[in-house]
């Protein structure tokens, strides 16, 4: 069941995002979630989403595996577009009992869903297509101007992908307790809720016992290999910029060109919404 | 024996791992066999052979993509079959289960399977007593913090945690796994007492073959999911040549008698273990030379 999460995890392939520069993913990721933000019309969303098909095509991900990742956040959605749906105030659309929806609730709503939704979709791709130390790499490189006002950049990636490393690491080992326990009469199914809280003592308890000493292990094996932090240390694969990057940066900027002429110009040409 | 008397029957068992995904393994590969009161059975192996996999089904923590476990006749994943209670019955110790471990102390810990049966308090104190004296474990532990023992004391611990249950199969996955001479001697004395003391039927799982020859009366080797042989000790390590390709090794013993019966007497038997070798070659010995014992 933890294994159906694949928000954030990464997907091994082969394609050209695969092999693109992450700090081109990163940025690129960060101009599309603007995008998103800039303008709230129909123009603009058809033209984002093709971005995101293209996207999706590119990165050679089977698309049942993107949508899985979805299922984490169904939740937040309903909720999303159920306050949009009956809380906005304005022209009545339909109303029964105490309830209204208006058409701004509605055009809110769905708005809000498909921008959560395109939000998620758009990050996922680059989770799925940067390997964990690609995205740190990535991450402490793009943030590196930090340094100036002595955030510990170099620290918080490395942590980061400690801990990206360590997530598959510990589900596993938590199917194991959790089997191990099950396997000495545990019951995990109890429908009191309470009792349910109290029946993952069990299974917690070994899990943090056994992740302190995974991690004072890495911390010994970090020492004996004379880690001590950012200063000086230089890398095996230094990231460098190729054309394919370049051609990247191009196309997110005729996106965002587009964005603004989807945004500003149209709706004035042909006014819909 | 008959199928009548066996404890578990598992039939034509066939288990995939990641169904429906891209990476799709086929664990366990149509294997059928019988566990009957009393056995010692070694379950044999290279890593990744299937092994932990298999026996995960025989208390029903996986249940077979294809095939049937049966327990007394009854098939475990029928509607209204008592798992958690047959869960008690067939006890299985995984692999370093000494990281199961979670309570203030080893006593406690030990009675976590009999208090979740629904036992009495009482019952359940007494059961883990009767569990921790069984491993052998000093009673001045008793009340410390499992986690303050050593590697050796923490997995008795955790095994005595699985006997409290008095499980009528105990499957033990690589109990050895880890540990130095001295504690896998000790384990696997352990194990052979309780087969002993309390005539449950033993499935030990092991990698190993110096392991678990001197201890089970069946050998079972599996390969790559398939259940390869299933037959007594000399049976299974006449077959050393083909052990050797599944990246087994029958123990140092059979070798060297083997050697002997090509140079020297050619009518020794196949052994498994230094006593077994021992009386084999003092007998071939003194027939040749005409003595008879
Ligand atoms: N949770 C799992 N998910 C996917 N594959 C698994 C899982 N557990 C084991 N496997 C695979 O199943 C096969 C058998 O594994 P296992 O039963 O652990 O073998 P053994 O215990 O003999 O070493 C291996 O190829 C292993 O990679
Ligand atoms: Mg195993």
């Amino acid at each position: 069941m933890l294994r159906d999460i694949t928000l954030g995890q990464y997907y091994q392939t082969e394609s050209i995002l695969h092999r693109l520069d992450p700090r081109t993913k990163i940025l690129a990721s960060f101009f599309y979630m603007l995008s998103l933000f800039l303008f709230t019309n129909v123009y603009v969303y058809v033209l984002a989403l093709a971005m995101l098909l293209l996207m999706i095509e590119l990165s050679h991900v089977p698309f049942k595996f993107i949508i899985r990742g979805m299922k984490a956040i169904v939740v937040l959605l309903i909720i999303t577009a159920v306050f949009n749906l009956f809380l906005t105030k304005g022209t009545t659309f339909v109303s029964f009992w105490k309830f209204t929806i208006t058409e701004e609730g509605l055009r809110n709503a769905g708005f809000m869903s498909l921008r959560l939704i395109f939000l998620i979709l758009g990050s996922s791709i680059m989770t799925l297509t940067t390997s964990p130390n690609q995205l740190t790499d990535g991450l402490e490189r793009v943030f590196g101007f930090l340094k100036i006002f002595k955030v510990p950049v170099h620290e918080l990636a490395m942590m980061m992908s400690i801990a990206l490393r360590f997530i598959p690491i510990l589900v596993d080992e938590t199917d194991k307790i959790m089997k191990a326990q099950l396997a000495r009469c545990a019951d995990f199914e109890s429908k009191n809720i309470f009792k349910k809280a109290k029946s993952f003592i069990p299974v917690l308890v070994p899990l943090f016992v056994s992740a302190f000493r995974r991690a004072g292990d890495l911390a010994m094996a970090m020492e004996a290999r004379c880690y001590q932090g950012g200063q000086g240390r230089t890398k095996m694969k230094p990231l460098k910029y190729k054309g394919r990057d370049i051609l990247t940066y191009l196309v997110f900027v005729l996106y965002l060109a587009g964005i603004f002429v989807c945004g500003i110009l149209l709706p004035k040409l042909l006014p819909i919404y | 024996m008959s199928v009548k008397d066996c404890i578990l029957i598992a039939d034509h068992l066939t288990y995939v791992y990641g169904s429906g995904t891209e990476r799709v393994v086929k664990a366990v590969d149509d294997v059928s066999f019988m566990i009957h009161p009393g056995e010692m059975i070694g379950l044999i192996g290279h890593t990744g052979s299937g092994k932990s996999t298999l026996i995960q089904h025989l208390n029903g923590l996986l249940a077979p993509s294809e095939g049937s476990v049966y327990y007394h006749g009854k098939d475990i994943h029928d509607n209204g079959f008592d798992r958690k209670t047959f869960r008690s019955k067939v006890g299985l110790v995984f692999q370093y289960p000494e990281h199961q471990l979670f309570e203030e102390t080893v006593h406690k810990d030990v009675m976590f399977g009999p208090k979740n049966m629904g036992l009495s308090a009482k019952e359940a104190d007494l059961r883990a007593y009767e569990a921790l004296k069984m491993v052998g474990l000093e009673d001045e532990y008793f009340y410390q913090s499992p986690f303050d023992l050593s590697g050796g004391q923490k997995r008795k611990v955790a095994i005595a945690g699985v006997l409290a249950m008095r499980p009528e199969v105990l499957i033990l996955d690589e109990p050895t796994a880890g540990l130095d001479p001295k504690g896998r001697d000790e384990i696997l004395g352990l194990v052979k007492s309780f087969k002993e003391k309390q005539n449950m039927s033993i499935i030990l799982v092991s990698h190993s073959m110096e392991d678990v020859a001197e201890y089970v009366d069946r050998i079972m080797v599996m390969d790559n999911g398939k259940l390869v042989y299933d037959d007594v000790p000399e049976k299974v390590f006449a077959q050393y040549k083909h052990l050797e390709e599944m990246g087994l090794r029958a123990p140092e013993m059979t070798y060297i008698t083997d050697e002997l019966r090509k140079q020297v007497f050619p009518s020794l038997p196949v052994v498994t273990t230094l006593q077994e070798a021992k009386e084999a070659i003092l007998g071939t010995f003194l027939l040749d030379s005409g003595v008879s014992l």
